[in-house]
């Protein structure tokens, strides 16, 4: 599949800003300065916001795209549109109830974390339901970007604290370091194990031939590329995936860990290994959508 | 409503405005494909151009049509297959377009609406005013039927001819799509796949038709026939030589023959 950049920016960016909101309306960041209030909620904001504009780059028709969220009960995309808005919405309703009654009920915060988080599940369903695309259609799909919210989150979180002078506990460093190394080692099991998947289908189911003996194809139906092609044939550095993944790895996994580990915890430091993750989780998102084979290219003589 | 009182080329408004599925329509639409008879000559892919170009919704456009690397969007394409090894090797011309599938999963994924399924009839169809151009539901469809207009930006699929089938203005042997009409060898077949005494369904059970990937549980409404058995191959070697020595002139030819000879 063609690696957009505005899905691979709107899937990593908004897992980010969802994943440091959760955090913090679970009150792992102290706000009681209403400056650090506005600024905690606008960078928030921001990631969520630029994300979700980012995914409507792709579009056609950009201008219609409201009208993406109105087919909720069965379009996992409509359902990712919704849950944002209302996760959007809720954020700002919590904010407001901050500001003038302090922290909310924990019964609250977790209902607002959730829907966090169902927003981020929202965004891995849209793919994870194609069954045309066997090693997305697999429920660890899901696990991995959730992973990657929470560890890209609460990675933020450290920053954040640092930014504002605030003193991170020591298990709030070892609970990162813990969701950093789970996250990448969700992804390896991902790659193994989905990324082995098989679609089941074959040229020979494909095309129904194969009670006559091996099919395979002699002529293409056009002469230049087409857009099934361009879109879903996308095989480009498809040869360099064992690199990268180490790459995504090396970036997104061991540096960070090895900054927490080893460096004080300065803004620098957790800076740094959160632009190391998010790094490593944009090549990861980029190979999620070159490695993967989309049924139609069987009909062009593509084995799975 | 559609043109002559027929089914709208929307999707309702109100409660069946989501892109839900409808109900099983008893009327299912469809072609069934003969891949013995098909030839592969691109009459029906160039017709179908031709007609959805100018019939419903915008032209079907097409990128750099007189470039090096021309593109655009096409509602049917004809691939080619080898199946089988050696002497038993045949090729098979592979027309394939939208099937209209019962379960339609390009229709559930359509976050707008846009994609629906007719409940009157089962066609598939894209409202091009409600389309994003997201191409989510290109991407949900195993077979490869949905291609984006390269100008519009608006996802293009076979309409069955939705605009020829129910069309009154135009004679009654012309109301059926646009591929079916131009098959100079009568390779595509319309008709009601529904009715079990249709012609096409009568075909389909006659022939043993089949699904395409029915392992993506589609459950595709346009059937495929199977190319027939092949007759037992003459194994006695044929010799154009022999056969030209071998044969006896008769006629004028004998006439022609013996006068040769005669001449030394």
């Amino acid at each position: 599949m063609r690696p957009a950049w505005s899905i691979i920016f709107f899937t990593s960016l908004s897992g980010l800003g969802f994943g440091l909101a959760a955090w913090v309306v679970l009150g792992f960041v102290d706000l009681t300065n209403p400056q650090h209030l506005l600024g905690v909620g606008g960078a928030t904001m921001a990631l969520i916001v630029t994300g979700l504009l980012s995914s409507t780059l792709h579009l056609g028709h950009p201008e219609r795209a409201w009208r993406a969220l109105s087919q909720w009960r069965s379009s996992w995309l409509s359902r990712e549109g919704v849950l944002a808005v209302l996760a959007l919405a809720a954020m700002m309703v919590w904010g407001a109830y901050y500001v003038r009654h302090g922290m909310p009920p924990l019964w609250a915060n977790i209902v607002v974390a959730a829907l966090m988080a169902l927003t981020v599940y929202a965004t891995s369903m849209i793919y994870a339901s194609l069954r045309t695309v066997a090693r997305w259609h697999h429920p660890l799909t899901p696990i991995c970007y959730l992973m990657f919210a929470a560890s890209s989150g609460l990675l933020a979180v450290l920053w954040v604290l640092a930014l504002l002078g605030q003193m991170a506990a020591a298990p709030l460093v070892l609970a990162a370091m813990l969701a950093v190394a789970s996250a990448w080692g969700i992804k390896i099991l991902w790659w193994q194990v989905a990324g082995a998947a098989g679609s089941g289908s074959s040229l020979a189911s494909a095309t129904g031939l194969g009670g006559l003996g091996p099919v395979r194809s002699i002529m293409p139906p056009h002469t230049s590329e087409n857009y099934l092609q361009h879109e879903m044939g996308f095989v480009v550095a498809r040869k360099s995936a064992a690199q990268l993944r180490v790459i995504a790895l090396l970036l997104g996994g061991l540096l960070p860990l090895g900054l927490l580990f080893v460096m004080a915890p300065t803004a620098l430091g957790f800076g740094v290994g959160l632009a190391a993750h998010m790094v490593g989780i944009f090549v990861e998102r980029w190979l999620f959508f070159a490695e993967a084979k989309h049924s139609v290219t069987i009909y062009y003589g593509d084995t799975h | 409503m559609g043109w002559n009182g027929q089914p709208p080329l929307k999707p309702k408004l109100g409660a069946s405005n989501m892109t839900m599925l409808p109900e099983a329509s008893a009327i299912k639409l469809g072609l069934v494909i003969d891949l013995d008879i098909c030839v592969g000559c691109q009459a029906c892919v160039v017709n179908c151009k031709e007609w959805n170009t100018s019939g419903y919704g915008a032209p079907l456009s097409d990128a750099d049509a007189y470039g090096a690397a021309p593109t655009g969007a096409w509602l049917n394409r004809v691939h080619a297959y080898e199946a089988g090894t050696g002497a038993d090797a045949r090729t098979v011309h592979f027309p394939k377009s939208c099937l209209h599938c019962e379960d339609a999963p390009c229709v559930t994924v359509c976050p707008t609406g846009a994609s629906f399924k007719r409940a009157e009839d089962g066609i598939v169809l894209v409202n091009e005013d409600w389309c994003i151009g997201c191409g989510l539901c290109a991407w949900s469809c195993p077979y490869g039927a949905r291609e984006m207009d390269p100008a519009e930006g608006v996802m293009k699929k076979c309409t069955l001819c939705v605009d020829r089938i129910y069309n009154d203005n135009l004679p009654t042997e012309d109301q059926v799509p646009a591929c079916v009409r131009t098959c100079p060898t009568n390779a595509r077949h319309f008709g009601d796949l529904g009715d079990p005494n249709s012609d096409v369904s009568q075909m389909v059970t006659a022939r043993g038709g089949f699904d395409l990937m029915p392992e993506q549980n589609t459950k595709p409404v346009n059937k495929y026939l199977p190319p027939r058995p092949r007759r037992a191959a003459d194994d006695t070697p044929v010799s154009l030589l022999s056969m030209a020595q071998d044969a006896t002139p008769t006629g004028f030819w004998k006439w022609v023959d013996s006068t040769l000879e005669k001449l030394g």
